[in-house]
């Protein structure tokens, strides 16, 4: 396999000629360190049903609760004779097999909100509770690097505008679409460039620096047309799109260390059945592709999904559920210890459910963040990340 | 980047000795701050009136004619001029509209609403009874009113081709089109057709889109048109400091109401009626959750459908730290908890009365609670909650940081702290007098200083807007630049966090958004946002002519260089208005 540090000094700076080099590239082709870690979060936005997507089939009040949206005990993907996969979601059992795979069970945020504004937020900022955290988890996770090993796209979140989970003091890049990341008059580019270069306005000088920095590095990415690898096959839509191009950044090795996307429509009041088999079809075939893509760099890669809250437990008149508690998420990539159902479960028993209607909290979603802030990207400084949230409990999803 | 911050704060604390301004710059100087950018006129306009005069002026709106074209564009902008429950009723969401259809909801009032709504209701029926296999619009097809070439040209065309089409379709068919035209194609036209067609196409789409959309655009023409510009400012600076996040609920209805009657009348006015305003504002008690919050002292039974309700103390903490005291204000979580205690019972009506204000006395802790170290006795009600306004509109440390807010919007990020003193000093001495305030801070020294001068970048609506203005474009459809503004990072009326954009220059400065204007300057430039249109005759001169025509003073020898230098055949202006110098203000 080819190293970073290789792969920069023959093809990236090959194709600016040496002495055009964007400062960054040159600088991180002397840079001894090896590929980067790097954490990618999924956000299902709306509350998706967890006991829908990884099913408690072994558990009689599951049934009792759900007369008609429960997923029936022959047609789950049985993981452990107890939980299944949602039939939908097959795509992702070879993933669990192979060990590579963890799910986390009654996780979620300890925040007692059902309002979806209000828990996606305090979900993004990482302080459940507080309103007035401007800045993102997944911004203060990056670990503190020199500004000479910084790459212009070390945060990427996909999609029109900064996620809140992405916002903040580091510098993190919004991309829709990486064909479009450049100045769209070709004839403008280098002007632009030019006058940022030589501008006096010391903010200004420095940005633009940085944005033509990123944009030559898209330039070497856009002008070879991406096919996935290993037979992998990414689905249309906006979360497949979004990881295809996640995984095409990765591997170009230009030094991504984060990256967000998210995903909607989860929010099942109604006929949850069909809409829920069609979008969990999607997201499962989405993850699947984008691990049989990187293929051996998954080893540097860990992918974590998250959503709001969960659902009722039990089923609403409407042949759906409402809004609930605790959730379902899952953990993948080379270094995941997989293959397990990790977290306490709670019971759907009527004493065991929280406020007599939705699966209980037993892991908060910070243990599991934490863990791969820690152990994953390697920055230790956790309550930097989660300011006020002093006692993680680390579940061993990885190793040490 | 951060020393570089560090050096230029250092320079700005030096403000009250920073060399003082030349009249030109003055000029210059007071119409990038007080305006959304210079138009063509303006400059020589403030020095023949004097800048002095000129910032008084602007500080009496109600002594500025208006803009007679400001007001035609704003005729058919019909939701902002709707009460809440109106604007509920007219432009369904589509809940609503299942609700219509099943008959639970009553019809819009309007004709031109009602029939739109109507043909949705009628569509959702039938996609609902999917067994009886009707078509979805038992409309006239499109291709029975127009020509095969007609319909190519409206997916196709351009926007002038597309106008002579529609222009050319008889009146009486008019509707019929705009019923059989797919929702794509419909949106697509926008640019092409009138106000009122526009909004028809709309309401036959997603009808509860136009109350967002006429937000915008309201925004929008008020911020390029109106002559009382520093009216405006005031108004996005205020309702961004009492932010309310659109998206959230029923704030999607009540955010017209709210910027209309609780912000805009208050913006130079007394800062205790504007907390007041806000405080009572439904779309403030929906948005921060004050609504639902209930005393502790009765009994509550709960179930399933509605567990038991308690104390919320969302809005009590953002009062005073968002609102008034700041972060650093000195009180504790104690006064957070007392402070929400005297707020129980600020609520909302239901939405079938009318959704106002309301205090529900019922629900209102009627215990003794301190506040700040000030008792407010048991037994109160709903002037529990006036008197901690009072108590926080007339502290000194709300004095402070109110000063030191507009102070960053208006003259610098890190701005010299003798400033906020003599603005804070006005604050307490006038009573909270917003226009007092203000001129302390417009008529200092260190307004005028070298330091302040350039010293902010514009927030991407400021630069949108400016770039319009000092290009005298004509705008006849606004929405397009508001979807620029989201690119470039502040989505209009969308800050989903209750503390509001930051004036910060370093929220703005960032790759992508740095991408995003140097993109909209060349589309701008080249005609090709839709809507707007500028005559690029205009700008056939030199780079340095160009330069000065939108930034009104010289631009830097190192951006001129850089035109001069071009190879490729980019326009001027587009690059000008892309360039550093135009990013700051």
């Amino acid at each position: 396999m080819t190293t970073r540090r290789l792969f920069l000094k023959s093809s990236g700076l090959a194709m600016f000629g040496i002495g055009a080099a964007p400062l960054w590239l040159a600088r991180a082709a002397d840079a001894p360190s090896a590929r980067k870690k790097v954490l990618v979060a999924v956000f299902q936005r709306g509350a998706v049903d967890g006991l829908n997507l990884v099913v408690p089939f072994g558990e009689k009040s599951y049934y009792e609760l759900r007369p008609t949206i429960a997923i029936p005990a022959d047609t789950v993907v049985s993981l452990d004779g107890f939980f299944g996969l949602h039939p939908a979601l097959a795509p992702l059992k070879p993933v669990f097999d192979a060990n590579r795979l963890a799910i986390i069970q009654a996780v979620g945020s300890p925040d007692p909100t059902r309002s979806h504004f209000d828990a996606q937020d305090y979900m993004e900022s990482g302080t459940p509770g507080r309103k007035a955290t401007s800045d993102g988890w997944l911004n203060r996770a990056l670990p503190a690097l020199g500004d000479a090993k910084k790459s212009p796209v070390r945060a990427v979140s996909l999609g029109p505008s900064l996620s809140r989970a992405m916002r903040g003091h580091n510098d993190a890049v919004a991309i829709n679409n990486l064909n479009e990341f450049k100045v769209q008059e070709a004839g403008g580019a280098a002007t632009f460039e030019s006058m940022y270069a030589s501008t006096l306005d010391a903010a200004l000088n420095n940005t633009g620096r940085e944005t033509f920095d990123a944009v030559k590095l898209m330039q070497s990415i856009q002008a070879q047309p991406y096919t996935a690898a290993n037979g992998a096959k990414y689905p249309g839509g906006r979360l497949g799109q979004s990881l295809m191009q996640i995984a095409r950044l990765i591997k170009a090795d230009v030094g991504l260390e984060v990256a967000f996307t998210d995903v909607g429509g989860w929010d099942t009041h109604v006929n949850e059945a069909g809409q829920l088999a069609n979008l969990l079809g999607n997201f499962g075939q989405a993850l699947a592709a984008f691990y049989q893509d990187l293929g051996d760099r998954m080893e540097d890669v860990a992918v974590v999904t998250m959503s709001e809250f969960g659902r009722t437990a039990k089923e609403n008149g409407n042949r759906g559920t409402d809004h609930g508690h605790a959730n379902v998420m899952f953990a993948f990539g080379g270094a995941i210890r997989g293959g397990k159902v990790y977290g306490e479960w709670p019971g759907l028993g009527p004493e065991q459910l929280y406020e007599n209607r939705d699966l209980a909290l037993t892991t908060d979603f910070r243990d599991v963040l934490g863990e791969l802030v820690v152990k994953h990207l390697g920055n230790g400084q956790l309550g930097g990340v989660f300011p006020g949230y002093t006692q993680p409990k680390f579940r061993g999803l990885i190793a040490g | 980047m951060r020393k570089l911050l560090a050096v230029s704060a250092l320079v700005l604390c030096l403000g009250a000795r920073s060399p003082k301004l030349s009249k030109d710059e003055q000029v210059v100087h007071a119409l990038n701050r007080l305006t959304f950018g210079p138009r063509p006129g303006d400059v020589e306009a403030v020095r023949k009136m004097g800048v002095k005069k000129w910032i008084d002026l602007q500080l009496h709106p109600e002594r500025i004619p208006e803009n007679t074209e400001l007001a035609q564009r704003l005729a058919p902008l019909e939701s902002l001029r709707l009460s809440q429950a109106d604007t509920e009723r007219n432009y369904p969401n589509p809940q609503m509209i299942r609700a219509i259809a099943a008959g639970r909801q009553a019809m819009p009032a309007d004709p031109v609403t009602r029939a739109a709504v109507e043909r949705v209701v009628r569509r959702f029926k039938v996609k609902k009874d999917e067994a009886d296999n009707a078509p979805l619009e038992p409309a006239i097809p499109l291709e029975q009113l127009l020509t095969r070439e007609q319909i190519r040209t409206l997916r196709t065309g351009n926007v002038d081709q597309k106008r002579a089409v529609i222009a050319a379709i008889p009146e009486d068919q008019m509707d019929d089109v705009a019923i059989a035209l797919p929702p794509g194609l419909r949106l697509q036209l926008l640019p092409a057709v009138e106000p009122a067609l526009r909004r028809k196409l709309m309401l036959l789409t997603a009808p509860q889109q136009l109350v967002a959309f006429d937000l915008s655009e309201g925004k929008l023409y008020r911020a390029i048109l109106s002559n009382r510009q520093l009216e405006e400012q005031l108004v996005d600076f205020w309702y961004n400091h009492f932010n309310v996040f659109l998206d959230k609920g029923a704030d999607r209805y009540l955010v017209p109401t709210y910027e209309r009657e609780a912000i805009r009348p208050h913006v130079l006015g007394k800062f205790r009626d504007l907390l007041e305003a806000t405080a009572k504002s439904p779309a403030m008690l929906f948005f921060l959750d004050n609504w639902e919050s209930v005393g502790a002292t009765q009994p509550q039974r709960g179930n399933a459908k509605r567990p038991v309700r308690g104390l919320n103390e969302n809005y009590a903490r953002e009062l005073m730290e968002l609102h008034t005291l700041g972060v650093d204000g000195g009180y504790t979580q104690k006064d957070v908890t007392e402070v929400a205690r005297c707020f129980t019972g600020w609520t909302i009506r239901q939405p079938r009365e009318g959704g106002d204000f309301f205090y529900n006395d019922k629900v209102h802790d009627k215990g003794a609670k301190t506040v700040l170290g000030v008792t407010i006795s048991a037994g109160g009600g709903k002037d529990d909650a006036e008197k901690v306004l009072d108590i926080l509109a007339r502290h000194p440390v709300t004095a402070r940081f109110i000063s030191r807010k507009l102070a960053q919007r208006f003259v610098a990020d890190d701005p010299p702290q003798k400033l906020i003193d003599k603005m804070a000093k006005t604050f307490r001495d006038k009573n909270g007098d917003i226009r007092e305030v203000m001129k302390t801070m417009l008529t200092s020294d260190e307004f005028f200083s070298q330091a302040a001068y350039r010293a902010k970048v514009k927030t991407p609506f400021e630069m949108i807007v400016s770039a319009v203005r000092a290009t005298g474009a004509q705008v006849d459809f606004a929405f397009p630049l508001a979807n620029q503004i989201a690119q470039l990072g502040e989505p209009l009326y969308r800050k989903l966090e209750p503390t509001g954009y930051s004036d910060a220059n370093s929220e703005w400065v960032n790759s992508a958004a740095l991408l995003a204007r140097m993109n909209f300057a060349l589309s701008l430039a080249q005609n090709k946002v839709p809507g707007s249109k500028l005559d690029a005759a205009l700008f056939s001169g030199s780079a340095a002519d160009v330069a000065r025509q939108v930034l009104f003073t010289d631009a830097k020898p190192e951006t001129l260089a850089a035109i001069e230098k071009r190879t490729a055949n980019a326009p001027v202006v587009g690059l000008m208005l892309g360039s550093p110098d135009f990013q700051r203000r």
